[in-house]
């Protein structure tokens, strides 16, 4: 019996994922579109909002709203501990070793911003090489051509193979006396690759190399472990992690943001001043000049609380299972050609189809109420690199069913009877 | 007729397939490149000009089915009118596209067949872009056309 009981156990925790029990908690799901039911598959873009998140922002203007690290009244201090609380919920979330190295930002594009000119204007001279790969989305791309070309360093590009996969033999052969910096995507946006960066991290680290990993799309389909990763940097957007717009997290290890200059200077980032000289904050204030969005680093830490109650070996089963299923639908459609098609992919499903330009496939899925992204997905030399000008991208969240991807191959029916 | 049928009506997608005036011109006197930086979607626009009169007007590029038929439109439209003319025409198919036109678009001829797009806000620059960039090479604006 006890034998019995024990299998039944195992069984349940490896069991299915809720996904109608975790829909409910999503109100923006029940929707109609275009008198159909919403079918969101834009979770690439930014994903949805649970009910606890938009709670916390409702709360927050109506009992908590103050500025923070200055008043000495009741509301200030309230404001204060609810922003810092989630400062450390997001430190226990990638599991960095201190709250000092969780910076709040705007989003990934300003995180990455921030190294390449704090870090990369101090530490980086001429001659130096900056390494990205061929499936960056231009937020990993644009600021590492500006720092260049302040300070003369040069872009180099790890080539990725017709699978979308990164080609780690051209990547060991890149580095040199001149590498100074990785800057990497965790996940690509515009084909769902997984690159090998613990691999990746370990060779740059034998070569004293610190690297940046692009994490928008990885932190709402994978755990990630700062300590596990062992990466310098790392950088990822709330609003796709469930949570406000405008608020995103730059990680970085102390000793390295301790040698960086501030990104900005005003409020909030000093210690002392006087026209004479400046004192710098310490970590992480340092980097956090002005007023903040307080009330989207608390809706931040509210969609943390949301995401750490659920199951996650589960939730990542369901996602699996999700993506698979579509691949296998939509290879089934005539003409459907599937441009991302690496043996390790999460969350996104970027396809084209003959003789039909993405814009209009994404036009008549939205009369179905399907969303998804047409276009070329902030990432034009992943496009180039396929020789098609823009794809139509499905991309998943956990909330997804597989009806929804049912509801997808239907609409790209509709597509071709439409286009004949 | 569906708010989507009224877009991808039959000569659109005929345009599309197959447009017309689809070719670089060798003798163009006028030329000019459009981008949407929103989408990628790019056209070349070419212009034999002669006395203030279109000659020729031909175009490349790549895009959707409805930045292409509403370009393939444009050059049939073009070929032997006026610079003036051309430039009403480009104020009333704007009109057009954004739903300003008060009389529903009668101005534009057999233009109108893209009046459908305005009911789809997304999707009016793709049907502009063209516009724009014959605008400017009418204007011989040396800077690439955006429809920002």
């Amino acid at each position: 019996m006890k034998a019995i009981s024990l299998l039944a156990e195992s069984r349940n925790a490896a069991g299915s994922f809720d996904v109608q029990r975790v829909r409910e908690d999503f109100p923006i799901l029940k929707l109609k579109v275009h008198g159909k039911p919403l079918v969101y598959l834009d979770n690439g873009a930014t994903g949805q909002k649970p009910q606890c998140v938009i709670d916390a922002l409702n709360a927050y203007y109506s009992a908590e709203n103050s500025n923070i690290h200055r008043g000495v009244h009741y509301l200030s201090e309230r404001a204060t501990a609810a922003y810092e609380a989630a400062r450390e919920k997001i430190r226990g979330f990638i599991n960095a070793r201190s709250e000092k190295e969780i910076i709040f930002v705007r989003g990934t594009t300003e995180a990455i911003n921030l190294v390449a000119q704090c870090y990369g204007r101090s530490s980086l001279r001429a001659g130096d090489e900056i390494v990205v790969s061929a499936m960056e989305h231009h937020s990993n791309i644009v600021p590492w051509q500006i720092l260049c070309e302040q300070i003369g360093a040069r872009l180099r590009v790890i080539p990725i193979n017709h699978d979308g996969e990164i080609v780690l033999e051209e990547y060991h052969r890149l580095f040199n006396s001149r590498t100074k910096l990785i800057s990497l995507t965790h996940v690509s946006n515009a084909l769902g690759t997984i690159a090998p960066v613990k691999e990746m991290i370990a060779t740059a680290h034998e070569h004293s190399v610190p690297v940046l990993l692009d994490g928008a799309q990885a932190v709402p389909h994978l755990r990630v472990d700062m300590q596990d990763l062992g990466c310098d940097f790392y950088a990822f957007s709330g609003h796709k992690l469930f949570g406000p717009t405008g608020v995103g997290v730059l990680y970085g290890r102390a000793e390295l943001l301790e040698k960086m200059p501030p990104y900005q200077g005003g409020g909030d980032m000093i210690s002392l001043v006087t026209f004479e000289k400046t004192h710098y904050n310490v970590l992480p204030y340092k980097f956090e000049a002005g007023t903040p969005h307080i009330a989207g680093g608390i809706g931040l830490g509210a969609a943390i609380d949301y995401l750490s109650g659920l199951n996650w070996q589960q939730l990542a089963a369901h996602e699996h299972k999700l993506l698979s299923y579509a691949t296998e639908r939509l290879a089934d459609i005539d003409g459907v050609r599937i441009i991302g098609t690496a043996k390790e992919k999460a969350g996104v499903l970027s396809f084209v189809l003959e003789n039909v330009h993405a814009h209009d496939v994404g036009t008549i899925l939205d009369q179905e109420g399907v969303a998804v992204r047409a276009g070329h997905h902030c990432a034009m030399p992943v496009m180039q690199r396929f020789g098609v000008p823009a794809t139509t991208r499905a991309s998943f969240a956990f909330y997804n069913t597989i009806e929804e991807v049912d509801a997808l191959a239907r609409a790209i029916y509709r597509v071709r009877k439409v286009f004949g | 007729m569906s708010d989507l049928d009224d877009l991808y009506q039959e000569v659109i997608l005929d345009h599309n397939k197959s447009p017309r005036n689809y070719r670089a011109m060798a003798d163009a006197n006028r030329k000019a490149e459009g981008y949407n930086p929103l989408c990628g979607d790019h056209v070349t626009v070419y212009l034999h000009l002669d006395n203030g009169v279109i000659r020729d007007v031909s175009f490349q590029g790549s895009g959707c089915a409805i930045s292409k038929a509403s370009a393939s439109l444009m050059t049939a439209e073009l070929k032997g009118k006026s610079e003036a003319a051309a430039e009403e025409l480009f104020e009333n198919v704007h009109k057009m596209l954004t739903g300003a036109a008060d009389d529903g678009g009668e101005k534009v001829g057999k233009l109108k067949i893209l009046s459908g797009v305005c009911k789809f806000p997304a999707r009016v620059k793709c049907a502009s872009l063209a516009w724009h960039t014959v605008n400017a090479a009418l204007h011989g604006d040396s800077q690439p056309a955006t429809t920002e």
